[in-house]
């Protein structure tokens, strides 16, 4: 059988498609997981952002945050968690927990880095007038700044969750569920159709979830241009949405 | 209509200083640019004060201490008697109007939701802000229902400054403080904002603190000048018709140029200079006798009027018949018709054009009132005759 038929067979067998082993299930831990580790990478890694490109200060910190997580090898960083996570779970902490770690060291520094070199590049007449009319800081930096700065601060968001789809992937190896199961499973039982229905999968999801984002990222740009009609004016000056 | 009547603030300023300091050495200058050395001067409520001054002479540090957005290092400004360094600077700031040159309009916001920024920070009714910015649209001449609900990208230059004015207009400040508000335009959008500007003002009687290093810009809007120079160092502050008359300093003489006698010119109108009478006759007056009466004057033409006194044209002497009566179709060269609202500036570059350079000046209905001549408007600019020197202190800082 060639590989095409081989994967055609394994996707289309309606076995794949229920219990705890089956495609939904797999792709539901996968997205779960991946959502969770990017709402904490957002809680984490956008506030800091957005305050250290308002007032300058700490940025040669976020560079060096930057530089770090861009060099740190994904499954290296799963592998050095596990001694951690271990100690806080003895069960979880040898798979989801160390996967779900490296996906937030991961997807902090490009969230980081965008809020801040967003909110650095606002226009400083714009935050000038605002505090001229008697706007605070605060008010300043969600009346103006992050509207204005919201799709580079997508584009951050968008690397973020692609990379961490990705690393979800690599988890699998320590146990951690989600669509590499496929690709663990189908190497170990030398099965070539389901390491590439999974792989087909992987790439499905990475792709949708670019393009999610990216439809944001839009939104945002036509608003923050000021040139959209009512509706998509009306996302720009809102919180970022979270997951994708 | 809750537009007109306004109040306006008295601003003071009081030995102010401001230092900065010397991480950045300034090599031959005495001073970083942007410091201001013992300012003391006191705009009255309802004036436009103009700070004018070469780059780095400290006028926008001088404005920008009012608001608080710098702190002075010594001295202190009243606004209406009250010390601003004892205000909370947020509140301080919602009470004053504040324009900059880029205008810094908000990208994502509608021009309605921009001239409202101020009312929703005081927390306005939706409805009153909604209505708060329709009328400033309206006053500073864009038409709400066309403008509300567009986005600053799609306006012109010279429409987002005058957003930018309306915006600050919007909770009715008693003070306003422009910086450069129309150096990033076209002289001729420019010029047409300026008028507008001085329109709004005889309306509004706003007190108004005004920057700028263009000093026919500072002439044309100041009911105050105040002239300062490299260090922060006022040099002159008074009316503009005194500084153009009698600079106080070198610098000022230099700073307002050698051809400050022409602008004085912009600064008088007609109705500021004794006119002078003229030989005139009527359509259909007998022509010997008129021919007998200009003969007798040494202006060399005469003046040909309609029967409602309105001017045709002038009769060069030797053209008037000996006898019977004067016809319009004899009246051929034209002088330019000025009314006592034209400048001294517009009426004499209309004179030097015109074949009998003489200005010819009417009322409102058109009749004659009387003639000016280019010797008229040199007298009345001898400092002796200046009818725009009003006696002004001149309000010395420092040096």
């Amino acid at each position: 059988m060639n590989l095409v038929a081989e994967t055609a067979a394994w996707l289309t067998n309606p076995a794949q498609w229920a219990g705890q082993a089956g495609i939904p299930n797999r792709l539901l831990e996968h997205v779960l997981i991946s959502s969770i580790s990017l709402a904490v990478a957002l809680l984490l890694a956008l506030p800091a952002g957005l305050a250290i490109g308002h007032t300058g200060r700490g940025a040669g910190l976020a560079a060096g945050v930057a530089n770090l997580g861009r060099s740190l090898p994904s499954l290296a960083v799963i592998a050095l968690a596990i001694p951690v996570t271990v100690r806080i779970d003895p069960v979880l902490g040898g798979t989801v927990l160390p996967t779900l770690v490296a996906m937030v060291v991961l997807a902090v520094p490009p969230i980081l880095v965008n809020a801040y070199t967003g909110v650095a590049e606002v226009d400083r007449d714009l935050v000038e007038a605002g505090r001229g009319m008697g706007m605070r800081e605060r008010e300043i930096l969600s009346g103006i700044e992050l509207p204005v700065a919201l799709p580079v601060v997508l584009g951050g968001v968008r690397s973020a969750a692609v990379q961490i789809v990705a690393t979800a992937t690599l988890g699998a190896i320590f146990g951690s569920g989600g669509l590499g199961r496929f690709l663990v499973d189908g190497i170990a039982q030398n099965d070539d159709g389901q390491v590439f229905g999974g792989v087909l999968l992987v790439a499905m999801l990475a792709i949708a979830t670019e393009a999610a984002v990216e439809i944001l990222q839009r939104l945002a740009r036509s608003g923050a241009a000021g040139r959209g009609s009512g509706s998509t004016a009306a996302i720009a000056p809102g919180p970022p949405v979270l997951g994708a | 209509m809750g537009v007109g009547a306004s109040r306006a603030a008295v601003v003071e300023y009081q030995h102010v200083s401001k230092r900065y300091a010397a991480a950045r050495p300034q090599r031959g200058s005495p001073a970083a640019p942007g410091a201001v050395n013992d300012l003391s001067l006191t705009v009255p409520a309802g004036k436009i004060c103009v700070l004018v001054g070469p780059s780095g002479c400290g006028k926008t540090t001088s404005l920008k201490m009012v608001n608080r957005l710098i702190e002075p290092t010594g001295g202190r400004i009243l606004v209406d008697g009250v010390d601003v360094a004892g205000r909370d600077a947020t509140e301080l700031r919602r009470e004053i109007g504040y324009v900059i040159q880029q205008v810094g309009l908000f990208p994502h916001q509608t021009i309605g939701a921009n001239v409202a920024v101020v009312p929703r920070l005081l927390r306005w009714p939706a409805a009153r802000q909604r209505e708060r910015a329709e009328e400033l649209l309206a006053l500073v001449g864009l038409e709400p229902a066309i403008y509300r609900d567009r986005y600053p990208a799609q306006l012109s230059g010279g429409e987002r400054q005058r957003v930018g004015v309306a915006r600050a207009l919007a909770a009715d400040p008693p003070l306003m403080l422009m910086d450069e508000p129309f150096g990033a335009v076209d002289p001729i959008v420019r010029e047409r904002l300026q008028n507008e500007l001085l329109r709004l003002q005889a309306e509004l009687a706003k007190t108004i603190l005004f920057v700028t290093h263009d000093i026919d810009e500072a002439i044309k809007m100041g009911d105050l000048v105040a002239v300062m120079q490299a260090g922060g160092r006022l040099e002159q502050f008074g009316p503009p018709a005194q500084i153009l008359a009698a600079p106080a300093s070198a610098f000022v003489a230099e700073f307002v140029g050698a051809d400050r006698g022409l602008k004085r010119l912009s600064l008088s109108r007609v109705g500021d200079v004794a006119l002078q009478p003229v030989v005139t006759a009527r359509v259909g007056d007998p022509a010997g006798e008129a021919r007998a009466r200009t003969f007798a004057d040494p202006f060399p033409y005469l003046l040909l009027l309609d029967a409602a006194d309105r001017p045709i044209g002038w009769i060069s002497q030797r053209h008037v018949p000996a006898s019977g009566v004067l016809e319009a179709s004899l009246a051929t060269p034209m002088s330019p018709l000025l009314d006592r609202r034209t400048t001294l500036k517009d009426a004499l570059s209309m004179m030097l054009d015109a074949d009998v350079q003489t200005g010819i000046v009417i009322d409102r209905t058109g009749r004659l009132r009387g003639v000016l001549s280019v010797e008229a408007i040199a007298a009345a600019l001898r400092p002796d005759a200046d009818p725009g020197a009003i006696a002004a202190g001149t309000a010395g800082a420092g040096g």
